[in-house]
C-alpha cells in the first residue's frame, strides 16, 4: 500500500476550504496550519497564467524529517504516512529544518505537528478532511499500488508534476497540470 | 437578571433620554461597556477548538464517538448548504460538515461554511441587550434585561403606529431574521421591507431577465453549468464568490472540456481557468454584448428555430444592432474584433448548451437592467434559456403557511414613495426608503422607525449621507445582529440575536433541479442572553397586541406543522437534515411542444414593449461612462472565497484566512508611483473621501492599468470587532458616486476612481 494524493491545478480555486477543515478536523491551533495554498503568477498583463496549488506534507519515500528525528517521534506508518508521535516528541525542531517544504510547525503544547492524512479517517474508510470537504473535487487520495484506484487512473492519465524533484525526497504528492 | 420593578423604573428613564434624543444620534461604541472584549487576545489562537488534542497513539477523532451530528443549514451565505453541526458531550461545536443530500452543496460546504464554527466562537459576539441611555450628558448604552428591551421597543412602535401609522415603521434585512421580522411587520400593518440585496446588488440582473423571459434567474440561479459547453462569465467571478452549487458545477464544466469566456478587467479565478480572457476596459460591457448580438445576427449564427417559436421583436433588434460590429466595440473596449468573432462562434457552436451568465451582483453603472437585458438577448438567440447545459426550469414546494390572521392592509407602501421613479422596482429599493426617512423642507419624513436585521446597512449601503441623515431623524432605531457591527453604534436598542448554529428558522423550501426541504435547528443552547430572531418577532408581536399571529410557544411546532402538511415531520427531517422530492415537470423545454413564457405576449421579449412604454430603451443602448483623470483608476471590487462581505470579517477562523484585503495594482502603475510590493497606502477618491486606514498594495500583473482591485467586506472601523478593526479598507467608504438605475433604483457603484496617498493623511475615524 503507497498512500498519495493528486491535486488537479485546472480544476483548484484557491478557497482555501481545505485548510480550514484541516484546522477543524484536527484540532490545529489557529494562527498554524497544516496545508495551505499557494499562488504562482506568470507572464505579463495581458498574457498572464496562475497556478493554484494546496500543499501539505509531502508524505515523501525518502523522507530527510524521519532520518533527523532522534527520539523516533518521527516515523512512518503503514501506507508509507509519515506521523509524529507525540508523546515522544521533544520539540527539538530538527525535522522542521530538515524538511525542504516547511511542511512542519511547532504545536505551541510543545510538539512538532503537520499533516497526517488524516489517517484516523483513513483508517475508517474516509478520505482525508481536505479532499472531503473540496467544493471542486480537485483532489484525489488513494493507494498508488492499486492498480484500479482513482487516483491510478488519473495519474495514468493526466500531465502531473511533484515539488521540488531535486530535493530528492521522492514527494507523493503529485499536481495535476 | 432585572426584577421586574427595577425594569419598570428604568424603562421610563431610557424612555425620557430617547425622546430627547431626536436631535443627534451619537454613535456608540459597544466596547465602551466592556462588553467582553478582554476575552480574546490570548486565548484567541486557540478559540473554537474544543477538540481534545491528539491522542499519544496518533488516533485523532477516535473520540469522535461520543459526538452528536444536529442537521442545519448554513447562514454565512445565501446559498444556505445544508450541513450538520458536530456536537461534543461538554456542548462544543468542533465542525460543520456538509449534507450529502442536499444538491446545493454535495455534502461539501465551502470554506466560509466549514468557518462557521468561528461565527458561534466569536468572543466579540453580543450578549445582552442593550439600550441607548444619557450618562453623565453623554450618549451610552446600557445593558438591559429583555423584557426591559422588549417593553421598551413594544411601546415606541405603539407610539408610531398611533402618531403616523404603522407603515411608517420599515425592516431593513439579509438572511433569515428577515422572515421573522418580516411577518412581525406585515402583522403590525407596514410592507416597507428592504433588503439591500435587491438595489445594491441582483435587483438590475433580475429586472434584466424578467423583461426578457418573464423570470428571473433565481437564487440559488438555475444556470445549468454542469453540462454546459461554453460558458460565459462577465465580471463574475466564481471561484471567487463561493456561491457553492455554480463553483462546484463549474469545475464538472471543466473536466467536461467546456469553454470558458470570461470578460473581466482582471484575471479573476475563473478567468485563470478559461479558454478565452477579455479584459474588457471597464464600464464597456454593453458594447461588447452589442457586438456579439452583431456579430450572431450577421455571420447567421444564431438559433433560428428557437427564435422563431418562443421570440418576437427580432427584426427590431437585427436591424438595431446593425452598426454595433466588433470593428465599432474595439474602440471601445480594447477587444480584437478577432477576438470578439471568435468567441461569438464558440458560443454559437456549444447553443444551446452554453451560458451567458447573469452574474449576481450587478449595480454596476446604472445602466444596468440594459447590461442585463443584453445579456438575456445573447442567451435568447443562443436558445439557451429553457435547454440543457443552458438554463433549467426550476421546480420548488411550497410550504403552507401556519395558520394566521391576515395581515392588515396598510394604507400606503414603499410604492408610494416612488413618485414615478424606478417604475420597475418589485421590491423596495433600500435608498428610497432612507430617502423617506429623512424630512424635507417642512415635510415630515414618512418613515419614523427602522428595525435592521442581520445587515450592516454601514458597509452595504454607498449613500452615506442620506443614511447618517435618516438615522438622525429616526424616532426609532432598532438592530438585531449577533455581532457588533458598526449598524449597532447607532441603534436605540440593540438585541443580541443567537447564531444560526443555535437556533430553528424556517425550513429552507429551494426551488432548483429539484424541490427540497431542509431543516435548521439549535445544534446546543444559544449562548449569553441571546435569542433566536422568531422568538425576539414573537416577543415583540404579543408586546403590540398581535399573539394571534405568533400562535405557538416554540418555532418547531410551526416547523413540524409546516412539514406534515408535505408529508414530512419534524422528526423526520431531524434524522435526515434534508428532503429530496422528485419533481413532476420537465426540467427544459420539450421539442415539438409549445411554451408560454411568463411575459405579457407569451414571448421571449427580444424588444422590449414594456420597458418601451415605461419610457426607457426598448433596446439596450451603449452609454459611455466617465474615465478616470490622470493619476487616478477606477476602483473595482469583488470577493474572496473565504469571506461573505462584513459578515465573515470578525469571524476568528475565517480572519487566519483571510485578515485583511490589499489594493491590487498593475506594475507599471506601481512603477509611476514608486510603490514597492506589500507597502501599505491610503486610497483617495475622485471626491476627496479618503479610507479610514490603509491597505496593503498587492502589485500584479493580473489586473489592467486603469483600474484597481478591492475585496469588499474589510476596513471596519468599530473597536469591539476585535479581529475586524483597521484592517484593509471599506471600499463603500470610497464610493461616493452613485450612478442610479432609473429603471428599478439600483445604486450603481463602479463609476469611482482612486488615487494612492503613500503618506499618513491623518484621518480621524469614529471608532
Ligand atoms: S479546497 Fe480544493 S479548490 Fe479549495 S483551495 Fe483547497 S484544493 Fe483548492
Ligand atoms: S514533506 Fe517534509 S515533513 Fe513531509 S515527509 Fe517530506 S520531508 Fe518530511
Ligand atoms: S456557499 Fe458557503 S457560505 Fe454559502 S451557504 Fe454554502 S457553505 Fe455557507
Amino acid at each position: 500500500m503507497r498512500y498519495a494524493m493528486a491535486i488537479d491545478t485546472k480544476k483548484c480555486v484557491g478557497c482555501s476550504d481545505c485548510v480550514i477543515a484541516c484546522q477543524t478536523e484536527n484540532n490545529v491551533p489557529l494562527g498554524f496550519c497544516r496545508d495551505w495554498v499557494t499562488e504562482t503568477v506568470d507572464g505579463t498583463y495581458p498574457n498572464v497564467s496562475i497556478e493554484l496549488r494546496s500543499e501539505r506534507c509531502n508524505h515523501c519515500d525518502n523522507s530527510p524529517c524521519v532520518r533527523c528525528c532522534p527520539t523516533g517521534a518521527s516515523h512512518i506508518e503503514d501506507g508509507g504516512i509519515v506521523l509524529v508521535t507525540q508523546n515522544k516528541c521533544i520539540g527539538c525542531g530538527a525535522c522542521i529544518q530538515a524538511c525542504p517544504y516547511e511542511a512542519r510547525y511547532s504545536h505551541p503544547d510543545g510538539y512538532v505537528d503537520k499533516c497526517t492524512f488524516c489517517i484516523h479517517r483513513v483508517r475508517k474508510g474516509d478520505k482525508p478532511a481536505c479532499v472531503a470537504v473540496c467544493p471542486t473535487r480537485c483532489m484525489y487520495f488513494g493507494d498508488l499500488e492499486d492498480p484500479n484506484s482513482e487516483i491510478t487512473n488519473v495519474l495514468k492519465n493526466r500531465k502531473f508534476k511533484a515539488l521540488a524533484p531535486e530535493a530528492g525526497t521522492n514527494p507523493q504528492i503529485y499536481y495535476l497540470i | 437578571m432585572h426584577q421586574i420593578s427595577d425594569v419598570c423604573q428604568t424603562m421610563n428613564e431610557s424612555h425620557n433620554e430617547l425622546f430627547q434624543m431626536k436631535t443627534r444620534r451619537d454613535f456608540i461604541k459597544i466596547s465602551a461597556l466592556g462588553l467582553g472584549a478582554a476575552a480574546l487576545t490570548a486565548g484567541a489562537s486557540k478559540m473554537g477548538m474544543g477538540f481534545p488534542l491528539l491522542g499519544s497513539e496518533n488516533e485523532p477523532g477516535s473520540e469522535e464517538n461520543t459526538l452528536r451530528r444536529v442537521p442545519t443549514y448554513c447562514e454565512v451565505c445565501f446559498w444556505k448548504c445544508a450541513g450538520w453541526a458536530h456536537v461534543t458531550e461538554d456542548g462544543n461545536i468542533i465542525k460543520i460538515t456538509g449534507n450529502d443530500d442536499d444538491p446545493q452543496c454535495n455534502g461539501r460546504l465551502c470554506p466560509r461554511g466549514t468557518g462557521g464554527v468561528g461565527m458561534f466562537n466569536d468572543p466579540d459576539r453580543l450578549k445582552t441587550p442593550l439600550i441607548r441611555v444619557v450618562k453623565d450628558g453623554e450618549q451610552t448604552y446600557r445593558e438591559a434585561s429583555w423584557e426591559e428591551a422588549l417593553s421598551l421597543i413594544a411601546s415606541k412602535m405603539s407610539d408610531l403606529r398611533s402618531k403616523y401609522g404603522p407603515e411608517s415603521m420599515a425592516l431593513f434585512m439579509h438572511g433569515a431574521p428577515g422572515t421573522h421580522f418580516s411577518h412581525l411587520l406585515k402583522a403590525y400593518g407596514t410592507l416597507n421591507l428592504a433588503a439591500p440585496s435587491f438595489a445594491q446588488c441582483r435587483g438590475p440582473r433580475d429586472v434584466g431577465f424578467e423583461a426578457t423571459f418573464g423570470e428571473s434567474v433565481s437564487s440559488p440561479e438555475v444556470t445549468d453549468i454542469r453540462d454546459t459547453r461554453c460558458l460565459v462569465l462577465i465580471g463574475s467571478h466564481i471561484g471567487e464568490n463561493m456561491h457553492n452549487g455554480q463553483v462546484q458545477e463549474m469545475s464538472q464544466a471543466i473536466d467536461n472540456g467546456a469553454v470558458i469566456i470570461t470578460v473581466d478587467p482582471r484575471l479573476s479565478t475563473a478567468a485563470s481557468k478559461s479558454k478565452y480572457w477579455l479584459p474588457i476596459k471597464p464600464s464597456t460591457d454593453i458594447a461588447l454584448l452589442l457586438s456579439w448580438i452583431h456579430v450572431l445576427i450577421y455571420d447567421d449564427l444564431y438559433n433560428k428555430e428557437y427564435v422563431s417559436t418562443y421570440a418576437e421583436g427580432f427584426d427590431e433588434l437585427k436591424a438595431y444592432v446593425k452598426k454595433f460590429t466588433p470593428e465599432w466595440a474595439y474602440g471601445i473596449t480594447t477587444l480584437k474584433p478577432d477576438l470578439i468573432r471568435n468567441t461569438a462562434r464558440e458560443m454559437a457552436n456549444a447553443a444551446p448548451s452554453v451560458i451567458i451568465h447573469p452574474g449576481r451582483h450587478a449595480a454596476w453603472y446604472g445602466d444596468d437592467v440594459q447590461r442585463s437585458r443584453a445579456m438575456a438577448i445573447l442567451n435568447a438567440l443562443l436558445g439557451s434559456w429553457g435547454n440543457r447545459g443552458g438554463f433549467f426550469f426550476k421546480e420548488g414546494i411550497k410550504l403552507p403557511e401556519f395558520p394566521h390572521p391576515e395581515y392588515p392592509k396598510p394604507a400606503w407602501t414603499w410604492k408610494d414613495l416612488l413618485n414615478g421613479k424606478y417604475p420597475m422596482a418589485n421590491e423596495a429599493p433600500t435608498n428610497l426608503v432612507i430617502e423617506s426617512s429623512i424630512p424635507t423642507g417642512d415635510q415630515e419624513a414618512k418613515i419614523k422607525g427602522w428595525i435592521v436585521a442581520g445587515t450592516n446597512l454601514i458597509s452595504a449601503i454607498p449613500l452615506k449621507e442620506e443614511l447618517s441623515k435618516a438615522m438622525q431623524s429616526l424616532e426609532l432605531l432598532v438592530v438585531v445582529d449577533t455581532m457588533p457591527m458598526e449598524i449597532t453604534g447607532y441603534a436605540d436598542v440593540v438585541l443580541p440575536e443567537c447564531t444560526y448554529l443555535e437556533r430553528y428558522d424556517d425550513i429552507r423550501a429551494t426551488s432548483h433541479r429539484e424541490p427540497t426541504l431542509c431543516l435548521r435547528m439549535p445544534a446546543v443552547e444559544a449562548k449569553n442572553q441571546t435569542k433566536p430572531a422568531w422568538w425576539i418577532a414573537k416577543q415583540l408581536g404579543e408586546r403590540l397586541g398581535l399573539g394571534a399571529y405568533f400562535n405557538y410557544t416554540d418555532f418547531s411546532e410551526v416547523l413540524d406543522w409546516q412539514l406534515k402538511q408535505v408529508g414530512s415531520s419534524l422528526d423526520e427531517m431531524k434524522r435526515i437534515g434534508v428532503k429530496k422530492l422528485s419533481r413532476e415537470s420537465s426540467p427544459y423545454l420539450e421539442p415539438g411542444t409549445s411554451h408560454t413564457f411568463k411575459t405579457a405576449s407569451g414571448k421571449i421579449q427580444l424588444y422590449s414593449h414594456e420597458l418601451a412604454e415605461a419610457g426607457f430603451d426598448p433596446l439596450p443602448a451603449f452609454t459611455k461612462h466617465p474615465e478616470p483623470e490622470e493619476g487616478f483608476y477606477r476602483l473595482i471590487y469583488g470577493r474572496a472565497p473565504m469571506h461573505t462581505f462584513s459578515r465573515t470579517a470578525n469571524n476568528p477562523n475565517l480572519v487566519a484566512l483571510m485578515p485583511e484585503n490589499s489594493v491590487w495594482i498593475n506594475p507599471q502603475v506601481a512603477k509611476i508611483w514608486g510603490i514597492k510590493k506589500d507597502q501599505y497606502v491610503w486610497l483617495k477618491n475622485q471626491d476627496g473621501a479618503v479610507s479610514n486606514f490603509a491597505v496593503k498594495v498587492r502589485i500584479t500583473e493580473r489586473i489592467r492599468w486603469d483600474s484597481v482591485y478591492i475585496v469588499h467586506g474589510f476596513g471596519h472601523h468599530h473597536k469591539p470587532l476585535h479581529f475586524a478593526y483597521g484592517r484593509g479598507v471599506n471600499d463603500t467608504e470610497l464610493i461616493t458616486n452613485v450612478m442610479m438605475d432609473p429603471i428599478m433604483g439600483g445604486t450603481g457603484m463602479r463609476g469611482n476612481f482612486i488615487t494612492f496617498l503613500t503618506e499618513d493623511p491623518g484621518k480621524e475615524v469614529e471608532a
